[in-house]
């Protein structure tokens, strides 16, 4: 049996059997395996490596090789019952819209999302005064692709103005699932339920 | 050029109606078939040829003695593994391999020749499953095509979307653009415009338009390579000759493979089935048969579908895969899609592609 990771299993645990469910950013597919095979879902998947996609198709899933900046579009509104954005939200050319879509084409959405407030991230700016690299933000600012970095603050705000309504949040630090206490500042990185 | 066929053939119980309102009687459809039958027919996969492809998929071909057109992916332990499946592939209407066609026999006792009716890609597949319905086979596990296979497979899937369970298009599109439809007309007017051409009659003349299908060949070659192939293979090398030769012979490497390739190709054509077929190609718009809407085509399928491209096709680019790509996700269909690269422009989906041979593989499990 596959083992996800922290975010994607508390994303696995929530999602109701037999739902249908598009995957966004979906990898090699590890989280939409476990949705067809533990919980009889329709996972549907979108990738932009086509490496990956071509991994995905060979373990007979349907992933789309595609932009979600330019490719959600194409599906009908409400077409699923939740969509999720796994660590991709940084790399929108327009993360607002992104949401929107979201909840557009699902009813309910999962978002998770790097966390640049982080400690470790404060203090390579606050002491090093320098772009910060960890575990979880890997690649220098130069050939990164996250190119609208986010605090779990900078989100919460933002779904208030767009009047999307957080159903539940979780929040992370390595493998281990933390408390909501201070996460702004603890979290490395963050998943919320969303509806609207 | 011979209409001989060694394949096994099947003349279709009942006439065939087509799309243009004329009706073929008699209609033989000659095919081939690797693997076997499971006892509940679960296991048949139909593979559909390009333009100037035929029946002979994984087995030598009776004219030119090569191997079979895919038998790099169809076989024993490969992609399309014969071992477990049951493979068939036939020939189409229109062609000139041991279907009816232009070239056949009409019930007057002379061929057909330009009395032949005006087929439609639909009509193709009209012919493939009167095939299916005589060997009783119900439902494919898949039907498998690239370029004009790939648009039979769409056409089966939006038209008959209970006879396959999988569908892979590879290497293809929904309608044919402009561009598609002007080289294919240089192609036809090559021939009509040979003398031998004869309005389509030469059959028992005894000399057939074989410079102008050469000259449709050629030029419909150039549209399944790519420039960098093209550049790889052939740069301005000098066809054995150290210079120029101040003359219209074929002095670049690049003009001997075209003539090469234009005329082998008359050996194993019928110049009339070339009319046919970049006809209903060239008609081939699978919105327009659904109300102007691609994802009309789709509705309520519950078939899985997979998509491939090549980045270096410019006959059937990447765009044309993800319009039908988008049609499928509007009409909720489960489908996949993958633009591989390779060098090899179109007739990459022919070609030494092991990406493509995982897709392959992995979408019919």
């Amino acid at each position: 049996m596959t083992v996800l990771r922290p975010d994607l299993a508390v994303i696995a645990n929530k999602i109701a059997t037999g739902s249908r469910v598009l995957d966004i950013g979906c990898g090699e597919g590890e989280l939409m395996e476990v949705l067809r095979t533990q919980k009889g879902c329709d996972a549907r998947g979108m990738e932009i490596d086509p490496v990956l996609v071509e991994r995905c198709v060979a373990r007979g899933l349907s992933v789309v090789q595609g932009d979600a900046d330019r490719d959600l579009v194409e599906y009908p509104d409400k077409a699923f019952d939740y969509a999720i954005l796994s660590q991709t939200l940084q790399t929108a050319a327009r993360p607002d819209r992104m949401l929107d879509e979201l909840l557009r084409v699902g009813r309910q959405a999962f978002v998770s999302f790097p966390n640049f407030a982080h400690w470790r991230m404060r203090a390579a700016l606050a002491f090093r005064g320098r772009m910060p690299v960890t575990r979880y933000l890997p690649v220098s600012w130069y050939e990164t692709q996250n190119i609208h970095n986010v605090t779990i603050d900078d989100f919460r705000e933002l779904i208030a103005k767009l009047g999307v309504t957080c159903e539940n949040a979780w929040f992370f630090s390595g493998q281990r699932q933390i408390g909501p206490l201070w996460a702004n500042l603890r979290a490395e990185y963050a998943v919320f339920e969303l509806s609207r | 050029m011979a209409t001989l066929s060694a394949s096994k053939a099947l003349t279709l119980a009942a006439p065939l109606s087509l799309d243009s309102g004329q009706v073929l009687e008699d209609v033989q459809i000659a095919y081939e078939t690797y693997g076997e039958l499971a006892a509940d027919k679960s296991n048949a996969i139909l593979v559909t040829h390009a333009l100037t492809g035929d029946q002979y998929l994984a087995s030598k071909h009776p004219i030119t003695g090569k191997p079979g057109w895919w038998e790099r992916r169809v076989g024993s332990g490969k992609p399309i593994d014969t071992s477990r499946y049951f493979v068939i592939c036939a020939n189409v209407i229109g062609s000139c391999l041991g279907s009816t066609g232009p070239a056949s026999i009409a019930p007057d006792g002379q061929p057909y020749a330009m009395r032949f009716p005006v087929i439609t890609i639909r009509d193709m597949v009209r012919g493939l499953v009167g095939l299916l319905d005589g060997m009783g086979i119900e439902r494919l596990h898949a039907i498998v095509g690239g370029s004009m296979g790939g648009m039979q497979a769409l056409s089966l899937a939006a038209n008959w979307p209970e006879r396959a369970e999988r569908v892979l298009v590879i290497a293809s599109t929904s309608r044919h653009s402009a561009q598609n439809i002007a080289f294919h007309e240089l192609g036809r007017q090559a021939i009509m415009a040979d003398p031998n051409w004869q309005d389509g009659d030469y059959y028992a003349s005894g000399a057939s338009p074989d410079a102008g299908l050469a000259v449709a060949r050629m030029a419909a070659h150039i549209t399944y390579l790519s420039e960098d192939g093209l550049t790889d293979k052939f740069g301005r090398n000098l066809q054995d000759r150290d210079t120029k030769s101040f003359g219209f012979d074929a002095d670049f490497q690049v003009e001997s493979y075209l003539r090469y390739q234009g005329s082998g190709f008359t050996r194993r054509f019928d110049a009339n089935s070339y009319l046919y077929i970049t006809r209903a190609m060239d008609y081939f718009d699978l919105a327009e048969e659904h109300g102007g809407r691609l994802a009309n085509a789709f509705a309520g399928s519950q078939a899985r579908f997979c998509l491939v491209s090549f980045d270096s096709d410019w006959l059937y680019p990447t765009a044309e895969s993800r319009h039908v790509v988008h049609a499928l996700n509007a009409a909720g269909a489960a489908v996949s899609f993958v633009e591989l690269s390779a060098p090899y422009g179109h007739d990459s989906f022919l070609l030494d592609v092991p990406a493509l041979d995982r897709v392959v593989k992995g979408f019919l499990e």
